[in-house]
């Protein structure tokens, strides 16, 4: 009957009158985010960073800025590259993670954030002060070894989660506190540094080695020689 | 002072009005008392009608969030009940244009005739018993007359603005306006004939049934008539925002818009208030005779309710549309009501020519059927048809090669 559609669509209405609304109320509440989520503010770690520049030479845009000099220490001896500046200008950045899959050391991670506006262009260039600062919240994008990781720093985060939909998920960024150098390498800093030291020409892992005295990172000698490559290692070094 | 307010003065009705006038009596001479209680009267009707448009925009909003499954303006204040306040004072600051080429005078006018004839109308609304400002004989009419001066607003605001997204936004609303003025003319002629009275207070107290039972017909062609007039969905074409920017009062910036805005809410609240008054019985009530305002505040609110639901279920009309659904539905269906209210007057009122409330039943009874028939089979007579014809070629349009159908 003619009429009838009507009086439907206003039960239609009248339906949804009695549902929750499902509005996310933003700044006291926040949406799910995904660990893979790429968002502002990179998250660097200066301890890992050798200053070899790969992530300026693969950004699409260029707008990585990096400035070092050698470290007074002998460069054959393993240490890095003093770096003086690093910028990035966010401003134009795409966000396409490039420099995060180019960097070969897992030293630049995308990070998590989404609230860095700023009234000025120049404001929004991150300075490698604030690239130091800045809470470590990486995101899992390009860096897998952080995925089905939930819980406290130091702990592994090859830890089998039960489903494979769920270990990508129980990683959230935001969650717990700011994650440390040495818990989110895909490698021991061990075989980091010993690569660093020209160990790449040595045949194997079980060739003897010679460490620096003292290493970049702080890091006091001790390692054992052909354990180096496993992941639980890399808690073995912290302070 | 002793000052006596004749009987047949108009305002005599006005129980609230006598009460002031004998206050201010007592201290001042006769013709400013009658001066001061007015003013008073007026200074609440005024702000009744404005504090109406608020609690609107604010009900408005957050029903249609509701509907829509978001959750509304609750920012400001508690449940954002200062909401109105805040857009107040943010159209407050804005600047005040008026567009190079338009016409200042009638531009500046517009909004003042906007709002104008609402609170013109709020004077015959019996709020409670004895309560509405003038009682007059001819209410109903006074209600329609003063209701069709906003058209002319409306154009003035389409023609002085000198732009052309306002001008067709002036135009539709003319054109909507004038068409859906008949049946609601020829609906409340039901009305009037049953109550035997034009006055509102008198339309109320016949109302033993609520005429939204005894004339369905005229209620939902009222209702319809009503919608367009104030330019809500689904006959907004008038301000059409998709199509025509904001139509009329797209010109229109800072405290004029504010008027203009609070016009078309406090719209709502008045014509909400005629259709309480004119179909769900009014101030009548159980209980107390005090307790009118509160019935009719109740009423009123159903009926605002009834608006925000149409608004937030049905998708805009074509302008065809909408006049064939005015000339097409809303005309014969208040014709049809109109013959028989009009026999059914004719064969139950008594001596008196009184109808009783047995009457009023037996009323209930026929046209409730004839509505659902009338709009079933009108319905039916201006359902548009669609034909389904096959596309595909009767042969081959190169010979020897199929054709193959792509849709
Ligand atoms: S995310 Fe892409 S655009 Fe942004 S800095 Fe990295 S490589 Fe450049
Ligand atoms: S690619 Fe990685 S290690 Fe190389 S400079 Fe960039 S952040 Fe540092």
């Amino acid at each position: 009957m003619y009429g009838l559609a009507m009086v439907k669509g206003l039960l239609v209405t009248l339906k949804n009158l009695t549902r929750k609304p499902f509005t996310i109320q933003y700044p006291e509440e926040r949406a799910e985010q995904h660990p893979r989520f790429r968002g502002e503010e990179f998250v660097w770690y200066e301890e890992r960073c050798t200053g070899c520049a790969s992530c300026a030479k693969y950004c699409p845009l260029g707008i990585i800025k990096i400035v070092t000099s050698p470290s007074e220490t002998a460069l054959p001896q393993g240490d890095k590259y003093r770096l003086e500046v690093f910028d990035i200008e966010l401003q134009r950045c795409m966000f396409c993670g490039l420099c995060v899959e180019a960097c070969p050391y897992d030293a630049l991670f995308m990070g998590s954030g989404f609230e860095q506006g700023q009234y000025s262009r120049q404001d929004m260039v991150i300075t490698i002060d604030q690239l130091r600062q800045a809470e470590k919240h990486p995101s899992t994008w390009f860096r897998p070894q952080l995925e089905g990781y939930a819980g406290e720093p130091g702990e592994s985060r090859r830890q089998p989660a039960a489903t494979e939909g769920e270990s990508r998920l129980t990683y959230n960024p935001r969650g717990g506190p700011p994650l440390g150098w040495r818990e989110v390498g895909r490698e021991s800093w061990r075989w980091h540094r010993r690569e660093k030291a020209g160990m790449r020409l040595e045949t194997g892992p079980t060739a003897p080695q010679q460490t620096p005295a003292t290493g970049a990172g702080g890091e006091t000698a001790g390692e054992v020689p052909g354990k180096d490559d496993t992941i639980d290692d890399m808690t073995a070094g912290k302070p | 002072m002793n000052c006596q307010l004749a009987p047949d003065n108009i305002l005599y009705g006005n129980g609230l009005y006598r009460l002031l006038y004998d206050a201010a009596g007592t201290l001042l001479p006769c013709w400013l008392a009658y001066l001061a209680a007015g003013l008073v009267i007026i200074f609440i009707l005024v702000n009744g009608v404005l504090l109406g448009a608020a609690v609107i925009t604010w009900t408005e909003r957050r029903l249609l969030g509701r509907f829509q499954n978001r959750v509304g303006p609750n920012r400001w204040g508690p449940f954002g009940l200062l909401q109105p306040i805040a857009d107040l004072f943010k159209l407050l600051t804005k600047e005040d244009l008026t567009p190079a080429g338009a016409d200042r005078i009638v531009f500046a006018l517009v909004p003042i005739a906007m709002v104008a004839p609402l609170i013109l109308m709020t004077a015959v609304i019996p709020f409670a018993q004895n309560t509405a400002l003038a009682s007059l004989n001819v209410g109903v009419l006074y209600l329609l007359a003063i209701s069709s001066v906003t058209t002319i607003a409306i154009f003035m605001a389409g023609w002085s603005s000198n732009n052309r997204y306002a001008m067709f936004g002036a135009a539709r609303a003319v054109a909507v306006l004038i068409s859906y003025e008949v049946p609601v003319v020829l609906s409340l002629l039901g009305v009037v004939m049953v109550a035997g009275s034009m006055s509102l207070g008198q339309v109320v107290e016949a109302q033993a049934l609520p005429f939204l039972l005894v004339q369905p017909l005229a209620f939902f062609v009222f209702l319809a008539g009503m919608s367009a007039e104030l330019n809500r969905t689904p006959f907004d074409v008038a301000e059409a925002e998709s199509e025509i920017i904001a139509g009329y009062h797209t010109e229109y910036s800072g405290i004029k818009f504010a008027l203009i805005q609070a016009a078309e809410f406090g719209g709502v609240v008045v014509v909400s208030a005629i259709v309480a008054t004119l179909f769900l019985g009014g101030w009548s009530g159980p209980l107390s005779e005090y307790l009118g305002w509160l019935w009719f505040l109740l009423k009123t609110g159903v009926v605002v309710f009834l608006f925000i639901w149409i608004r937030a279920t049905y998708p805009r009309l074509r302008i065809d549309q909408i006049m064939a659904f005015s000339w097409k539905f809303l005309l014969p269906l208040s014709l049809i009501n109109l013959l028989a209210v009009s026999l059914e007057v004719f064969f139950l009122r008594g001596e008196t020519g009184q109808l009783t409330a047995t009457d009023l039943g037996i009323m209930t009874g026929i046209n409730l059927v004839l509505a659902v028939a009338a709009i079933a089979f009108f319905g039916n007579l201006i359902r548009r048809r669609v034909k389904f014809e096959t596309r595909r070629p009767a042969q081959n349009v190169v010979p020897g090669v199929s054709t193959i159908e792509v849709s």
